[in-house]
């Protein structure tokens, strides 16, 4: 059933590979290190669309599985596999890559922007197809150091400011998880016989001491949480946003924070079960206030990127809560979220950035009546936004709803008080929305420039998914499902948690057409 | 002639020091044809040390072959072990000396002031190491060391023009005299109560039956005192005061020596007294080690924050490396643990990343050997964007960022530190080494995202060049094979009692 040809490593090394290249040509062929910036990109954007086609719906394990032995006397192997959980996460980041490549123009040094890019789509991919710890690590880490050049290279005043506090916020995290990561090895050795850093080996063969189990959730739930971000450890994450440039903003949205979330789902319920279980109360709360917080942190904002990066907060926050409320809908939704925000703010992100190319000014109260001079621009915008904050008939909704409707069922108040956050998330977007684009153009507005053929086109890709998963989500649905559901009943069997008895709520494709 | 017959030396097998002798050899040829033939050619002097380097190295190599089978012996009487530890140690130190004679020639053709005399002091200094590493007796091991300390002193204070040299040599001779004093005052009192100043001897003694207890202070203190001295060595925070001022103040090729040969003839001394000498009294020193290497990591990352000098940000992060290590002296201080292993692997990769950076700052220090603010670097990325790369990946594998070396010398540190339910130690080793990483970041922004202050040329010595490629590609491939490094150090043992 496995192709021979090793997709996933070639996923990882391509970029790899076109990065290298881009740095040895000299800087005076800059049109041939775009192409080839752009020819990698889409190639490897090609295959994870070729991964998604073949893969096998209805198979609940990892697919296209490749290991080698790599530091043998550490029982690390090079050990790369995709479910229905990273699939999409992987298409997402095949996709958004080329689009950042193509649609945004750095202005300055591009071969260094270019190479930075690709190395950085590379660790992302790894992270999201690792299945060996050290692995993991590795590339949850690497991604720190191209996305730190990128945002001090090539971001705005409080650059240096804002890519410092990203990487040293984010590797205080990922200390806790590296002794966090030997000790499930060491631990686990005792169980397996020999030490590895293979997940799937540790988590279907080994069992923690309670105690133990729970104090290795927490060293890797710290680096999540700082990565997701959870409030409060969420402070780095406005900076980085606003400072990075439009293409850093787009990744560090769209891909960068799903790694927190991912890890969560791959590395928190499946390694440690009975933990995840003890910590859900706390991680729904966080996840809660983060939900109310960031959506009241963001009507607050002056400024318009950095309101959207305050709606990542809240987002997010939905996300940890399905994680959390461990149930197979609520599972489903959160990683079929992760996909919608990466898609929905990702291009938020992006028209922010084409505000900001033609006024120079993210200032809310600088901007105004936008809509009568630029119609076009103004309307993909009202797209995306209603996407963003969860429409019926986009995918923001089916997502959310999902989430929603599979907390209740074990998570009753927070869902409650989190489905308040929908409301929230309608008032800071819409009233933004108001004040940017509504009303009478000023002066300095009124030469607004209408969206260019290359920025049209970008945003109909977005558009086009947004459109496609909202009203159709079912074939995205059928291949996370079964994974899901095996997670689901691996914590069960692994911990003392029960499924909620309430009974399984279908969602037909149908269904959200039915709620509009 | 009657006291001839009678006293009979311990038999002599040469063939055991083919190292030292060939240092001692390369000395003897600098000093005295040096003196006798007035000019020789370019870097004359420097392949004179390399050489006789090299001819230690192969032998070194020899002996770690021909020890597949056995962890090696003992010889005059017992006072030098040969084993895979010592070999390992002195290939590690015979490297260094290589790069660091390497740096010494663009120095010195710099400085216009090429001459035998330093190169046969890094060799007396690399003597000194040698003995060190080997030693199994502790009046040997001072000897070592006071080689090692005295051809140090003189280097460091080696550039007369400079104020700041003659500073760091006379401020690292009275210091490092406290700390010799220290020594031999922990080896007199270990002589004291135990009766022996060889370390198996001492691990006899103390594992046999033989009641200890009336002296156990004395050996306490002695034991205490031996940690000083070699703590001072090391820059083991709180004995580290010495170890900016002198990385300052020494001119950068020496600078890079110290940092690297003197910490890893000291680490192994320290090692091989602990774990072979001490190991019974392991309860006693572990605490100690641990409370040293907390404070180390933290001295070392916190005070970095604030420098401006990278040459001092360079010795304040020695010192957070010395702490690294120092966890895994902890780690090996319980039952089966492989942190004598681990601190080896640091030791040596550590070395290449302390050569290659030093190399990097040498080259931009410019003729007086003094530009080495921080301000002096800014925007290399525009001026000389090859070698600001090269100083990346060292700075990001001095952090501990994966795929390079500086990650695996790291993870490896803390695993045995986990193995041996060092829980808090490994968290605040990692948590340090965060804080750590401000100081590489500092630097890495002033060279890629700001503008340069200067625009004069660069010019890179091709002996600077190749210390620089040397270990950034050394750092690269331990960084993505790591196998390849952990299969040699693991190897690490000492000879039989």
């Amino acid at each position: 059933m496995h192709a021979s040809f090793p997709i996933l490593s070639a996923l990882i090394l391509l970029p790899i590979i076109g990065a290298v290249l881009i740095t040895v040509i000299s800087n005076k062929h800059l049109e041939i290190v775009k192409l080839i910036a752009m020819l990698f990109s889409i190639g490897v954007g090609g295959m994870s669309i070729w991964l998604l086609a073949s893969f096998h719906s209805h198979d609940s394990g990892f697919q296209f599985v490749s290991q080698h032995d790599w530091v043998t006397s550490w029982g690390i192997s090079w050990h790369l596999g995709v479910d229905g959980i990273s699939l999409f996460l992987v298409v997402l980041t095949g996709i958004l890559f080329p689009l950042v490549i193509l649609g945004v123009d750095p202005h300055h040094d591009h071969k260094r922007y270019l190479a930075w890019l690709l190395l950085l789509e590379a660790g992302v991919m790894g992270s999201f197809l690792s299945l060996d710890l050290f692995l993991f690590f590795i590339f949850f880490e690497i991604v720190l150091v191209p996305m730190y050049f990128l945002i001090g290279g090539w971001g705005y005043d409080k650059r240096v400011y804002a890519a410092t506090k990203f990487f040293l916020y984010t590797m205080l995290g990922s200390a806790f998880m590296l002794v966090g990561i030997i000790a499930t090895a060491v631990l686990a050795r005792r169980d397996i016989g020999y030490l590895t850093f293979d997940l799937v080996t540790i988590a279907e063969q080994a069992s923690f001491a309670t105690n133990t189990g729970r104090w290795l959730f927490v060293s890797f739930a710290i680096a999540f949480a700082v990565k997701v971000p959870i409030f409060p450890l969420h402070t780095w994450l406005p900076d980085a946003h606003t400072q990075a440039p439009t293409g850093g903003s787009v990744i560090l949205a769209g891909v960068l924070l799903k790694m927190g979330t991912y890890g969560f789902l791959r590395f928190g319920l499946y390694l440690f079960p009975a933990a995840a279980v003890w910590a859900k109360p706390v991680l729904l709360t966080l996840a809660v206030i983060g939900i109310i917080y960031g959506a009241i942190a963001a009507t607050m904002q002056t400024d318009l990127k950095r309101l959207v990066a305050y709606s990542s907060v809240a987002h997010l926050g939905f996300i940890v809560l399905g994680i959390f409320a461990i149930t197979s809908q609520s599972l489903t939704g959160s990683v079929m979220q992760m996909v919608n925000h990466g898609i929905s703010t990702g291009a938020l992100f992006f028209l922010v950035g084409m505000i900001y190319e033609r006024r120079h000014t993210r200032q809310i109260a600088e901007l105004r009546g936008i809509q009568s001079v630029a119609p076009i621009f103004s309307a993909a915008f009202m797209i995306v936004m209603l996407s963003s904050i969860g429409v019926p008939g986009l995918n923001g909704f089916a997502g959310e709803f999902l989430i929603l409707i599979g907390s209740f069922q074990s998570a009753r108040w927070w869902t409650i008080v989190a489905a308040t956050g929908v409301i929230l998330a309608a008032l800071y977007l819409l009233w933004a929305y108001q004040r940017v684009f509504h009303g009478e153009p000023d002066e300095a507005n009124s030469t607004f420039a209408e969206m260019t053929l290359r920025e049209g086109a970008l945003i109909m890709v977005f558009i086009g998914l947004i459109g496609f998963t909202g009203v159709y989500p079912k074939p995205m649905l059928e291949r996370i499902e079964p994974s899901v559901d095996k997670l689901v009943e691996h914590v069960v069997t692994h911990s003392d948690y029960k499924t909620p008895t309430i009974p399984n709520i279908v969602v037909e494709p149908h269904g959200e057409k039915a709620g509009e | 002639m009657v006291f001839a017959a009678t006293l009979e030396g311990p038999s002599i097998p040469w063939v055991e020091l083919i190292p030292i002798l060939s240092l001692l050899a390369g000395t003897c040829f600098l000093l005295l044809v040096g003196s006798l033939v007035p000019t020789w050619p370019r870097r004359g002097y420097a392949w004179v040390a390399g050489i006789s380097t090299t001819v230690a190295i192969v032998a070194n190599a020899v002996k770690w072959n021909n020890l597949r089978y056995d962890n090696g012996e003992t010889f005059f009487a017992d006072v030098i072990a040969i084993d895979r530890f010592s070999v390992l140690a002195s290939i590690t130190i015979c490297l260094a000396v290589i790069l660091g004679a390497l740096m010494m020639s663009a120095y010195l053709l710099r400085m216009n002031a090429d001459g035998p005399e330093l190169y046969a002091l890094l060799l007396t200094s690399a003597i000194g190491a040698l003995v060190m590493v080997a030693a199994n007796e502790l009046i040997v091991l001072f000897l070592g060391l006071e080689i090692l300390s005295l051809s140090l002193y003189l280097l460091a204070a080696s550039n007369r023009d400079r104020e700041q040299s003659q500073e760091s040599g006379l401020k690292y001779f009275i210091l490092g005299g406290f700390s010799s004093a220290f020594f031999l005052y922990g080896v007199a009192l270990i002589f004291g109560s135990t009766g022996s100043t060889k370390i198996s001897g001492i691990g006899q003694v103390l594992s046999g039956n033989i009641s200890v207890t009336n002296t156990d202070a004395m050996l306490l203190v002695g034991i205490g005192m031996l940690l000083v001295g070699l703590g001072f060595k090391v820059s083991a925070a709180p004995f580290h005061v010495w170890t900016p001022d002198v990385y300052e103040g020494a001119p950068t090729p020496v600078t890079a020596f110290m940092a690297s040969v003197g910490k890893v003839a000291a680490f192994a001394a320290l090692i091989r007294i602990l774990a072979v000498g001490l190991e019974q009294r392991v309860d006693d020193w572990r605490p100690v080690v641990w409370a040293l290497a907390i404070l180390t990591v933290f001295t070392g990352s916190i005070l970095a924050v604030v420098q401006t000098n990278v040459k001092r940000m360079l010795a304040y992060s020695s010192i957070s490396h010395a702490g690294f290590i120092l966890v895994g002296v902890e780690a090996a201080g319980h039952a089966g643990s492989d942190g004598i292993a681990t601190s080896m692997n640091y030791l040596a990769i550590y070395t290449v990343l302390v050569m290659g950076s030093f190399a990097i700052v040498l080259a931009l220090s410019g003729n007086t050997d003094g530009e080495t603010n921080l301000s002096d670097f800014k925007g290399l990325a525009k001026r000389r964007p090859a070698l600001a790369l090269a100083f990346t990946v060292l700075l990001f594998a001095q952090a501990g960022v994966p795929l390079t070396a500086g990650f695996v010398s790291k993870f490896a540190i803390i695993k045995s530190s986990v193995e041996a339910n060092s829980y808090v130690l490994a968290i605040a080793a990692m948590v340090a080494a965060v804080i750590g990483a401000y100081l590489y970041l500092r630097i890495a922004v002033s060279m890629w995202l700001e503008e340069p202050e200067s625009d004069s040329e660069i010019l890179v010595d091709p002996a600077v060049a190749i210390v620089i490629v040397v270990s950034v590609v050394a750092t690269l491939i331990v960084g993505f094979f790591p196998e390849l490094l952990l299969h040699a150090t693991r190897l690490a043992r000492f000879a039989p009692l």
